[in-house]
């Protein structure tokens, strides 16, 4: 199914998208400062989400925020659009607001996202709602919020340097495969949520607008559409996106991102696609499960 | 020439306590000054409010830049004193593990001060981090290790390698051999003294052991109380002493 739903109607004693008009204005506020300052964590009255902390509940705010009743919204959950996460969400919208989704990323024009970036490029226009557990990047080297709020204030981040320094001596390479730290527009360091870092490349100079948000802590913050993104590393260890070296089993790509599926007790394994609308997209392998 | 570090008339108080009472001071470049006096005479509080770690109540302290600009330490914005501690000071504490990350390993804490003034290449902070092990005598080789498997003794010489990496034209020193026994505490001092010379450093040194002092320093303040009750050249103080305190601190000192 790639094509977009009808628009169905919404459940009535609900405002368009769930929260009031007073917060999502508030919201709206938080997220323009964000988008003024690329990188910088804004507070925000993050309110009680009719879903539990750690499933979202940043990233519906932000997507209730910015929802319009012409909106096609895409949710993804791991890159897939079939998982719990993503289902109860795109219902959720579908209920309150009566906005038509779709699972396609070309068709949506807002896509929430759990920990990836969709394999389709985004265009101008198109808005990516991160859901963001830890919007602090420097939460495990620095414990007192505000010490890393006044390294932030002075750009003082030799510190999570040191981090990557420890990395490569200990492995011999840096050991953070999702969650690795940015730098936007030269001048904030940014946590990217999890997305692998397969996926942070994708974030610089990208055409549509990254809104990030953080519910249980409270955190807006955002890319504006074609802001330098860089990951931190060093002149001599460069950054290197990582990838499981195979093709996907289903669409046999070798350039998407791939998850590992263990199909049964005795050591089976197969990798398929992250992104299932892009995989779906794709004619599928002969031999294809 | 003028003076490096220059404070007049300052004044701190807790409670009732006069930290310090009008207490003026100057280094000039390349000086090793050491601030001796009983525990609570001020010293620790001078060092402090001088490296801009804490605000006085009164006075001024202003630093000379290596271009020749004059900085207002007590007027300087946090952004501005983090630049001059990472750039132009050190500051050495007593106890390296208030200054050491114990969980980053030993090169990781000397490199630290390089990445933050931008140095973005792995091998040459590596090599910057082993040549700076090797002249504070630990053996390069174990620059992985942590500074938890180190003695006492090594992470006091850490935290020197740590805070000199960067080149510093001032370094603040807070009884650096204290908590050590003595045949470590010669030897460091020995270090200390070698390094001062051949880096042509400033050093302020706050320590109440008159005999490093006598092996440090050019120039000996001594305090007490919050004042300074007298100054001048090392072997003029300590030989021939004028105020009653420095007397009775000088011949406190126990003969080996």
């Amino acid at each position: 199914m790639s094509e977009t739903s009808p628009k169905p109607r919404p459940l009535a004693g609900y405002n368009f998208g769930y929260l009031d008009e007073a917060t999502k204005r508030m919201i709206r506020r938080a997220l323009l400062k964000a988008v003024c300052i690329p990188g910088h964590q804004v507070p925000f009255g993050a309110r009680e989400m009719p879903l539990p902390y750690g499933w979202g509940t940043g990233g519906i705010q932000v997507t209730s925020a910015v929802l319009g009743p012409s909106d096609v919204l895409k949710v993804i959950d791991q890159g897939a659009d079939d998982t719990t996460n993503a289902v109860s969400i795109r219902r959720f919208f579908s209920r309150v607001a009566g906005v038509a989704t779709t699972e396609s990323t070309a068709e949506a024009s807002i896509i929430q996202t759990r920990h990836r970036i969709p394999e389709t490029p985004l265009r101008e226009g198109q808005i990516l709602v991160y859901q963001v557990p830890m919007p602090e990047p420097l939460f495990k080297l620095e414990p007192r919020v505000a010490e890393s709020t006044k390294l932030h204030a002075l750009a003082d981040y030799g510190l999570m340097q040191v981090k990557l320094y420890e990395d490569i001596a200990r492995q011999g390479e840096v050991g953070t495969s999702y969650n690795h730290p940015v730098m936007v527009n030269h001048r904030y360091l940014m946590s990217p949520s999890p997305i692998p870092a397969f996926d942070n490349p994708k974030m610089h100079m990208n055409a549509g607008l990254q809104l990030f948000g953080a519910g249980r802590e409270k955190r807006i913050y955002a890319v504006p559409p074609y802001t330098d993104v860089r990951s931190l590393d060093f002149e001599d260890h460069p950054f290197k996106p990582v990838r499981a070296p195979h093709a996907c089993a289903i669409c046999g790509s070798e350039e998407s991102y791939l998850d590992e599926v263990i199909t049964d007790d005795a050591g089976g394994r197969m990798h398929v696609c992250s992104d299932t609308d892009y995989c779906a997209s794709r004619p599928p392998l002969e031999d294809a499960p | 020439m003028s003076a490096l570090l220059q404070a007049e008339g300052l004044d701190l108080r807790f409670g009732a306590v006069r930290a310090l009472d009008g207490v003026a001071i100057s280094i000039w470049p390349g000086e090793v000054v050491a601030i001796v006096g009983e525990s609570g005479s001020g010293k620790s509080s001078l060092l402090r409010v001088l490296a801009g770690m804490q605000r006085a109540d009164a006075g001024a302290v202003l630093y000379r830049d290596a271009a020749g600009a004059t900085h207002s330490v007590l007027d300087a914005s946090d952004a501005a004193l983090r630049r001059l501690m990472r750039s132009d000071w050190g500051f050495v504490h007593q106890n390296a593990r208030d200054a050491l990350r114990m969980e980053v390993s030993a090169g990781g804490n000397v490199g630290e001060r390089l990445m933050a003034a931008g140095d973005r290449h792995y091998g040459h902070i590596r090599e910057v981090a082993a040549h700076w092990l090797e002249r504070v005598e630990m053996d390069p080789a174990r620059m992985d290790e942590s500074p938890k498997n180190f003695s006492g003794g090594m992470q006091q010489r850490l935290q020197i390698a740590r805070t000199l990496v960067t080149n510093p034209r001032l370094v603040f020193m807070d009884e650096p051999t204290g908590g050590l026994d003595v045949s470590v505490q010669a030897r460091l001092l020995d270090l200390i003294r070698g390094l001062v010379a051949d880096l042509g450093l400033a050093v302020l040194l706050v320590t109440h052991d008159i005999a490093a002092a006598r092996l440090l320093a050019h120039r000996i303040v001594v305090m007490r109380h919050g004042q300074v009750v007298e100054e001048g050249l090392t072997d003029r103080v300590l030989d021939d002493p004028q105020h009653p305190y420095t007397q009775l601190l000088v011949s406190s000192v126990l003969a080996a």
